[in-house]
């Protein structure tokens, strides 16, 4: 099993999400998170006095997939998530242990 | 079929406001007389009674109990209603307070700030009824100085009709002193939003009753309490409609001596450049800002201490422009000298326009109340800034809203006055200087005091962590991840 992590532009989460139905991904978590990359910071002014924000809002979405569906869930989530310019975000895929239903006790692929 | 007429207030008319030839009382008679020959009179309670109407029985033994003021009593009503709608009004202006202030600092100062808020109206309402009413309007005195006592049966012996204030303060005592008790907790108001996320509550709850018990009603009597000030601008008296001076400058004075003894917030200046600190609401600031606009119809516009036609429509539509125009003039200023137009300064704009035009609501043009507000509008930013830049941290800019404006509003009412009064700079400039001057060493003394005894500041862990925390040991947003039992 494979964890797809993948840190996007927040307004590209529903097009993301819809693409990952589209190849058959049943779920996922998703949480707002702040960061950058080569994009960095951008300023804002607050009552007169300029300042950096660094850390802009983006996605991240986590989704275990068997090995055979990681390199088609990455494909998706780039394709969904390119606009094309800087700030677009990164895809990362993590090797996972193991996986357990809590509801069943069912582990291993079966639980995704 | 018959027509009965009761004429009892018009009977009873023959005293005082028939003389004074009030609310056009002269010319009724004759109408009513020529009518007359058709109807049949009732003149008293008792024969409506008789005659089997039971509800104008009613209606003319409440005259009837007016006594030489019956004539006028349905304008006494209308007007006594409107004081205490207005003093609803003024009311809610202390939600508004309560919201921006909140709005303009840091989710984790929030609980401290609505605490605080609260304090503020309950301290402020019932120090106005134990000392500060009798303090505020102590009848005779030397001018400066008197302290009152709680307030008695303000009912008694005439208080409840014209015999408490005449046609031009139609309300009864118990009317005028829930008015005048709405306004007197804004002031220390003023003090909580600029010493926010930093000051140590206990502290800061001695100050404001001290301020709002004591030093608010004796400089206010000054002015409203038939004081010294009225022998100002060669004897035509000083000009404070609503209290440009003697409530906002007066809270923004206090405050800037406060702020003084108190520093900036940690983080605010580092390595001698401003770092904003951002308010965790904008929604919040601007529900506060929208509820101390309608706030102020009823501060200014109860301010007539009547419902007078001439005055009320008036002083609605010179409130409302300028507050308006402070709104347009700093979002154009702060769109051009910012770059960017930001809310919380027309937010602000807003406030001072509406500071600005309090002196002088009921003697300038609607013209006039334009440029008023707009010139308030283009002073608050740069006030703004200005106290920024030398390190006066005053997190939703109370200083230059109420502080500065407050003295603006006063001077406009000698360049914008249509009415010829007679109102001149220099007697203006005096009657604000001198009440802010009272405010800032009041607080400068008695915050002074406090901060070389019990400490005015809370600890630097405590600020980083929150004032929520640290005063409180309560979250304004405990959502995410609640304590377990």
């Amino acid at each position: 099993m494979k964890l797809v992590k993948a840190v996007i532009k927040p307004f590209k989460l529903e097009e993301v999400k819809e693409a990952l139905a589209d190849i058959g991904i049943e779920g996922m978590t998703v949480t707002e998170v702040k960061g950058f990359g080569r994009q960095k910071g951008h300023t804002e002014i607050y009552r007169g006095s300029e300042y950096t924000v660094d850390f802009l809002p983006k996605v991240m979405i986590e989704i275990v997939v068997d090995d055979a569906d990681a390199e088609k869930t990455t494909e998706a989530i780039v394709k969904a998530a390119k606009t094309g310019k800087i700030g677009d975000g990164k895809v990362f895929v993590l090797p996972v242990e193991s996986a357990t239903r809590i509801r069943t006790d069912e582990t291993g692929p079966e639980a995704l | 079929m018959k027509i009965k007429k009761y004429l009892l207030a018009l009977l009873l008319s023959s005293s005082a406001f028939l003389m004074a030839g009030s609310l056009g009382a002269q010319e009724m008679p004759e109408e009513v007389a020529a009518a007359s020959e058709a109807v049949e009179i009732v003149t008293s309670a008792a024969a409506a009674v008789a005659s089997g109407d039971e509800m104008a029985g009613d209606y003319l033994a409440l005259l009837e109990n007016q006594g030489e003021y019956a004539y006028a009593f349905d304008f006494f009503t209308t007007s006594m209603l409107w004081t205490v709608i207005a003093a609803a009004l003024v009311f809610i202006m202390h939600l508004g307070f309560a919201t921006l202030e909140a709005g303009l600092t840091q989710s984790k100062n929030t609980v401290n700030i609505l605490f605080k808020n609260v304090f503020i109206i309950a301290i402020g309402i019932i120090s106005y009824a134990v000392i500060g009413f009798n303090t505020h309007y102590p009848g005779d005195f030397n001018g400066w100085f008197s302290i009152g006592s709680m307030i008695g049966d303000l009912n008694a012996d005439g208080g409840d009709t014209f015999g408490y204030g005449g046609v031009g303060l139609a309300m009864t005592g118990y009317g005028d002193f829930i008015f005048q008790a709405m306004f007197a907790a804004t002031a220390a108001t003023i003090v909580s939003g600029a010493v926010a996320e930093r000051v140590k509550l206990g502290s800061f709850m001695i100050f404001a009753t001290l301020l709002v018990g004591l030093a608010y009603p004796v400089v206010g009597s000054w002015h409203w309490g038939g004081g010294w000030l009225g022998g100002l601008n060669g004897g035509n008296g000083f000009k404070d409609f609503a209290g440009s001076a003697v409530v906002h400058a007066f809270g923004g004075f206090a405050a800037l001596a406060c702020v003084m003894l108190l520093g900036p917030r940690a983080g605010k200046y580092v390595d001698g450049k401003i770092r904003p600190i951002l308010g965790h609401s904008m929604p919040l600031a601007t529900i506060g800002v929208f509820l101390l606009f309608l706030g102020w119809f009823g501060f200014n516009g109860g301010s007539v201490l009547s419902a007078d036609p001439t005055y009320v429509g008036l002083v609605f539509t010179t409130t409302a422009l300028a507050a308006c125009a402070g709104a347009l003039a700093s979002i154009f200023v702060s769109w051009t000298f910012l770059k960017k137009p930001d809310l919380s300064m027309a937010l602000n704009g807003i406030l001072a326009g509406l500071v600005g035009i309090t002196a002088n609501a009921d003697i300038v043009s609607p013209m006039g109340s334009i440029i008023i507000g707009l010139i308030a509008g283009v002073i608050v930013v740069f006030s703004i800034i200005f106290f920024d830049k030398i390190k006066i941290d005053d997190p939703v800019g109370a200083i230059s809203v109420h502080g500065v404006c407050g003295i603006w509003g006063i001077l406009a009412c000698a360049l914008f006055d249509v009415t010829d009064s007679g109102f001149t700079l220099v007697g203006q400039l005096i009657g604000v200087l001198a009440v802010g001057a009272a405010a800032f060493i009041f607080s400068i003394i008695v915050f002074g005091i406090l901060k070389a005894t019990i400490g005015i500041r809370v600890s630097p862990e405590e600020e980083a962590e929150g004032l929520d925390i640290g005063e409180h040991g309560q979250e304004a947003y405990p959502d995410f991840a609640p304590s377990s039992r």
